[in-house]
């Protein structure tokens, strides 16, 4: 068993309030990411979950049962930190010993798990290494090691792939995937980057400014978020936004363009609304009978795609295209609108209007 | 090493792969510098230099005038005198030595045993009006020990420590409290809190953690600061002379002030005395002096 769930978690510093009733439901085996920007309070909800840190209200329950005072020893968790937190004055096997260590398990017993540990995560040869001669990528699977050479409750990771290079995060990637299906744990994992969230988790709550703002599996989030905002953070290209109305079977935009009005919007005629448009529901290659039409303002091209920056009146939208797409900067352009798979967001409130009839 | 002005000078200029503007000043800075240190190696060494001749001249030698700083004859026998009575025995300076390494060592001990974990409890937690409770704590040492010597002294006749080791000992660690607080939190502070955190959810309690894992990254700090606590114990004097009175309570300094006075003063002896009394805190200092300039530096910089 390994279920954490955190009910209206708020605590403040100050006055800044990190986590402003924040409840999250994580289920057994899962890996859970909190998602957000830097300062969302993903770190304090992870703090608050492991004992670290001394709420303001709220609960923790660990397997349905109430730890909101437990000390972080009686919680049964592990954690890895975003420093890695490595004890600079013991050897490596020091440090992945010492959970065990904590709990008087017999030496011969800490020898065969940490060979176990450091054979999974090819660190045998640096064993009797202290953290300060290790790199970043070392580091980091010896901190991962620690946490996984006792089977706790669940593991807590804190942006543990941040400090890394992009091509040991992508590896790290695969193996933490890997690492989370051969044992079966539940996994609550913190970072800020959407690649990592939407890669790996089985659930994503998305965090902003100490408020849960959506959960849901990856495809969930991306595909119906719940805001204009959660729209906006999800994704790259960013997801254009247009301020528009309805009126009757058409949307008008403030910049004056027309479109049909989309059959699964409940909104009503004359409501100020945004109309979010991902890069890849956008085409300036094919012909379809809702367009839009702006002038090319920029190209970006990546390499497996070029995306096309279009200015509609005062907007810039994001269209992605293949990458051979050329074009001369101020040349007009028809940009074709897959509106099913359009949003359409309060301009007001930001919640999406898009509705169940999807 | 003699370097003229200049020369100095001349070469700034014509060296351009380095920037010039710190030649020039450079250069020219270390001549000034190298003799103004003189000045002050001078200044500050001849006195010691003195106590030093004086303690191994004859008396008569002492008082040669004009004064010779070579050649005179060596002798033994002041230091000999510092340690034995006249009469054969132990001196009465010997005993205030040994009060004085007990009194020192004791109070420094204190002073660092309460020390280091109030330290790490301002520097950990959130106590409420942390801040001005560390400037009450700090204010403390704003005194001179002159100030509240008086109402100490009725205090500790009252509750019965005037002249008694106990007595200094308690007045110093107190003293010497504000002091490591301050110091022993700038070193708490750099050890980041996130060992403690990992220790904690390794399994251990928050004391286990702070024990097994912060404790032994403060040591080059706990030495920096119990040898700037140990001066101060070991040299005080305006609490000495006033709580204590008999000779087997007192400790040196008093006890080589008490040296001077009367008809006459045994100046080799004095000298002795005090060659002996800065032995022990040079000695420490050198042992420790790896722990004390890391102490030292690792609380000053921020990373």
């Amino acid at each position: 068993m390994g279920t954490v769930a955190v009910h209206g978690l708020c605590k403040s510093f100050g006055k800044v309030q990190a986590l402003d009733g924040v409840t999250l439901d994580v289920p057994d085996g899962s890996f859970f990411v909190v998602l957000g920007p830097s300062g969302a309070g993903k770190t304090t909800t992870l703090r608050a979950i492991a004992g670290l840190e001394k709420l303001d209200a709220g609960s923790v329950h660990l397997d349905g049962r109430d730890a909101t005072g437990d000390p972080p020893a009686a919680r049964d968790l592990a954690m890895v930190f975003q420093s890695y937190a490595l004890y600079p004055r013991h050897t490596v096997y020091e440090n992945i010993a010492s959970p065990l260590r904590a709990r008087r398990c017999s030496s011969s017993e800490i020898a065969a798990a940490v060979e176990q540990m450091s054979s999974l995560l090819h660190i045998e040869r640096l064993l009797r290494r202290r953290p300060a001669q290790l790199s970043g990528g070392e580091m980091q699977r010896v901190a991962l090691a620690r946490a996984l050479v006792r089977r706790p409750r669940a593991f807590l990771m804190d942006e543990p792939l941040t400090n890394l290079d992009l091509k040991l995060r992508v590896e790290m990637r695969t193996e933490l995937t890997r690492i989370h299906r051969s044992l079966g744990a539940t996994f609550v994992y913190v970072t800020n980057d959407q690649v990592e969230a939407l890669s790996m988790a089985d659930q994503v709550a998305i965090l902003k400014e100490g408020k849960v703002q959506q959960v849901g599996t990856p495809t969930e989030v991306y595909e119906r978020p719940a805001n204009q905002w959660v729209a906006g953070f999800v994704g790259s290209p960013p997801i254009s936004l247009l301020a528009c109305h309805a009126e009757g079977d058409r949307l008008v935009g403030t910049e004056g363009w027309t479109l049909p009005r989309p059959r699964w919007t409940t909104a009503e005629d004359g409501r100020p609304l945004l109309l979010g448009l991902r890069a890849e529901d956008l085409s300036v290659e094919q012909r379809g009978n809702a367009s839009l039409s702006g002038e090319l303002y920029g190209l970006e091209p990546l390499g497996d795609r070029t995306v096309v920056d279009v200015r509609v009146g005062t907007e810039i939208l994001k269209v992605k295209a293949r990458p051979t797409v050329t074009g001369t900067p101020g040349e007009r352009l028809l940009v074709t609108v897959d509106l099913e798979r359009a949003h359409l967001f309060d301009a007001g409130t930001g919640v999406s209007l898009s509705g169940a009839g999807r | 090493m003699a370097v003229s002005v200049d020369e100095a000078v001349s070469t700034g200029p014509a060296r351009d792969h380095t920037p010039p503007a710190r030649r020039v000043g450079g250069r020219g800075r270390s001549v000034l510098e190298i003799a103004l240190l003189t000045v002050l190696a001078v200044v500050m060494l001849f006195p010691v230099l003195w106590m030093i001749e004086t303690s191994i001249k004859e008396n008569r030698d002492v008082y040669a005038i004009p004064a010779e700083f070579f050649g005179f004859k060596v002798t033994m026998d002041h230091f000999k005198d510092v340690f034995v009575a006249s009469g054969g025995g132990r001196s009465a300076l010997s005993v205030s030595f040994l009060n004085s390494v007990v009194v020192a060592g004791a109070s420094t001990v204190l002073a660092t045993t309460l020390g280091v974990p109030a330290a790490w409890a301002y520097s950990r937690f959130a106590v409420k009006a942390k801040k001005d409770q560390l400037f009450f704590i700090l204010s403390t040492r704003f005194m001179p020990p002159v100030v509240v010597v008086i109402p100490i002294f009725l205090m500790y006749r009252q509750v019965g420590l005037i002249d008694s080791k106990l007595g200094l000992i308690l007045i110093y660690a107190a003293y010497n409290l504000p002091f490591t607080i301050w110091m022993m939190k700038g070193f708490v502070d750099e050890v980041p809190a996130e060992y403690e955190d990992a220790a904690m959810l390794d399994g251990y309690t928050r004391l286990q953690a702070f024990w097994r894992f912060t404790l032994p990254l403060l040591v080059p700090g706990i030495a920096a600061t119990a040898v700037f606590a140990l001066i101060f114990s070991w040299n005080e004097f305006v609490f000495a002379i006033f709580l204590t009175s008999s000779d087997n309570v007192r400790t040196a300094p008093p006890a080589i002030a008490g040296l001077i006075g009367g008809t006459t003063v045994d100046w080799g002896l004095v000298a002795a005395a005090s060659v002996v009394f800065a032995l022990p805190v040079l000695v420490f200092a050198y042992l420790v002096r790896k722990h004390l300039v890391a102490g030292v530096t690792l609380g000053a910089v921020r990373r």
